[in-house]
């Protein structure tokens, strides 16, 4: 089940918010949106779950259109909307019986589907409740429970994990990692740890625009650009000794001792070379002992910061 | 028709959870009853096996307790965003308007259904035109559709109940009251389209007992339109501008 976004534009009076973007999303894949607040992910979100019609542009669901078959298209989608709307005043399994019987699930089945789902998003302690008593975790849960109640192949969930706690997000991010093994799903958040731990894809957007999109390392590889080590040289006698025996190294370009620490250093690469076997060799012809040596990454947050801040 | 049946269902449950049904048949029970059997121009002051005077009370209770009903309908759902929720499963626009439409016909039905013991009561007391009784129901139910519709549409333009509730006593009083006062104002072809437009003068023909095509068709087309507005507002989301 694939999803096929053809230059997507919504207009909002003067203001556009999603800004000319295309993408294709393949099936069985994890896609992260990812974005400051008010980028576009969630207006693009409505338009693939046929709440909106786009201005121009178009979006393909396993070759339907959002602008003819929407009917088909909703039947397919399971879809978790922003801050997680609910019928306060209705019984959880009430709510997931509705649910279901609109999204055409047989009487029949009905029950049994409404009892895997209580199972799979841990209600049943909670199932005889109403969704207003409920705590905020809980409530996210019966949100996942009623997209997921038809059994879609594509699932979309716009901030997923918004205000759960540390042990809620990892239950619910292992959930959608299982999930996704059968389905596609794009979810949309601005925790970054979140998008390296549940997904295949990131898609970057700032200002209604895709900047950047790829796996978390295509990214990283594509805003490094030279390899940085952390080393720790032990049993070598003074800082400035090792300063400069490092600099005659050829492959690297700079060393930066570690302020407060006398025995670590950072060094970085000349661009398209590889120093570590030359700082080992280097420390074994020393009879130094190399205590750490870790390449540094970019991390997610660097690059997010640099291509959404203008 | 499977879809707007359970939509139906859901909201009416909903209206009993929330005890509006209960406050809605208490207090229309009790108002309409206050007025048929012990004062004004009761059953007993007027001397005849009639619901005449139920039906004039029901006429205005009705106008005062639909708006109440169909307030939230979208009103809510606008305001909480569970629109989204909705509008994204596999439901029609219309499936939706249609559902909650039904839903406040059938509580206003059980409403009226209720006040069955009373025309039991006349029943017993006298010789009762049964044809005029039912037909007076039937004018209160047209009634009904036309004012579920205006307060469909007017819930679906805002996110809030007490706005939506206004907007539709507003309207619905033009039907009840201004067309009527303007017919009378204007003569030739404006005022019989204002005479027209009156609901009064459709429903008293039907409660009476003569039921003309074009009083049906006066109320379900004010029904449609309202409905059709209702659907438009709801949908103007997906107008590509």
């Amino acid at each position: 089940m694939s999803i096929v976004v053809e230059n997507l534009i919504k207009q909002y009076g003067p203001q556009k918010a999603v800004d000319d973007i295309s993408f294709s999303v393949n099936t069985g894949e994890i896609v992260g949106f990812l974005g400051p607040n008010g980028a576009g992910k969630t207006t693009t979100m409505k338009i693939i779950t046929c709440f909106m019609a786009p201005t121009s542009g178009n979006v393909l669901v396993n070759g339907q259109s959002v602008l003819a078959d929407k009917e088909k298209i909703k039947k397919k989608i399971g879809y978790l909307p922003e801050n997680n709307p609910l019928y306060y005043d209705m019984p959880v399994m009430e709510y997931l019986e509705f649910a279901g019987a609109l999204q055409g699930i047989s009487r029949d089945k009905l029950q049994d589907k409404i009892a895997d789902m209580i199972h799979t998003c841990g209600l049943n302690e909670e199932k005889h409740k109403n969704i207003g008593e409920l705590s905020k975790g809980y409530r996210q849960r019966v949100g996942l429970a009623q997209a997921l109640i038809h059994d879609p192949e594509i699932l979309i969930l716009d901030e997923p994990t918004s205000g759960l706690d540390p042990n809620q997000i990892t239950e619910i991010r292992k959930l959608i990692k299982q999930i996704g093994k059968e389905k596609t799903v794009i979810l949309s958040t601005h925790i970054l740890p979140e998008v390296e731990a549940t997904c295949d894809r990131i898609l970057i957007i700032n200002n209604g625009k895709i900047v950047a999109d790829g796996t978390p390392d295509t990214l990283r590889k594509q805003s490094q650009g030279n390899e940085v080590l952390k080393v720790q040289i032990s049993d070598a006698g003074n800082r400035d000794e090792i300063i400069s025996a490092l600099q005659t190294l050829d492959a690297l370009r700079m060393v930066d001792p570690v302020t407060g620490s006398v025995d670590t250093f950072i060094l970085e690469s000349i661009p398209g070379s590889n120093s570590r076997r030359a700082v080992f060799n280097l420390c074994v012809q020393k009879k130094w002992a190399l205590t750490e040596m870790t390449p540094v990454e970019t991390k997610l947050e660097d690059i997010f910061r640099e291509l959404t801040t203008d | 028709m499977n879809k707007i049946w359970i939509i139906a269902v859901r909201e009416l449950r909903t209206f009993f959870d929330s005890l509006t049904a209960y406050v809605l048949i208490i207090a229309f029970l009790g108002l309409s009853g206050f007025f048929t059997w012990l004062f004004g121009s009761d059953i007993f002051l007027i001397g005849q096996a009639t619901l005449q005077p139920f039906f004039s009370v029901a006429y205005w209770t009705l106008f005062f307790f639909t708006p109440a009903l169909t307030m939230r309908m979208l009103a809510e759902e606008n305001k909480t965003g569970t629109i989204e929720l909705l509008l994204t499963k596999a439901v029609t626009d219309w499936q939706v308007i249609l559902g909650k439409f039904l839903a406040c016909l059938m509580l206003i039905s059980i409403a009226l259904a209720l006040t069955l013991p009373y025309y039991l009561s006349v029943w017993s007391l006298g010789p009762i035109d049964h044809g005029s009784v039912w037909c007076g129901y039937l004018g209160l139910i047209l009634m009904s559709t036309a004012y579920i519709s205006i307060g469909l549409f007017t819930s679906s333009i805002t996110n809030n109940q007490i706005v939506a509730f206004l907007l539709s006593l507003f309207i619905g009083a033009f039907f009840l009251i201004i067309f009527n006062v303007l017919s009378s104002n204007f003569t030739g072809p404006v005022g019989e389209i204002f005479s027209y437009l009156s609901l009064s003068s459709h429903f008293d023909s039907i409660s009476r007992g003569v039921i003309d095509s074009k009083d049906v068709i006066f109320f379900l087309s004010v029904s449609t339109f309202g409905l059709i507005l209702a659907e438009l507002s709801l949908s103007k989301r997906n107008i590509i501008d």
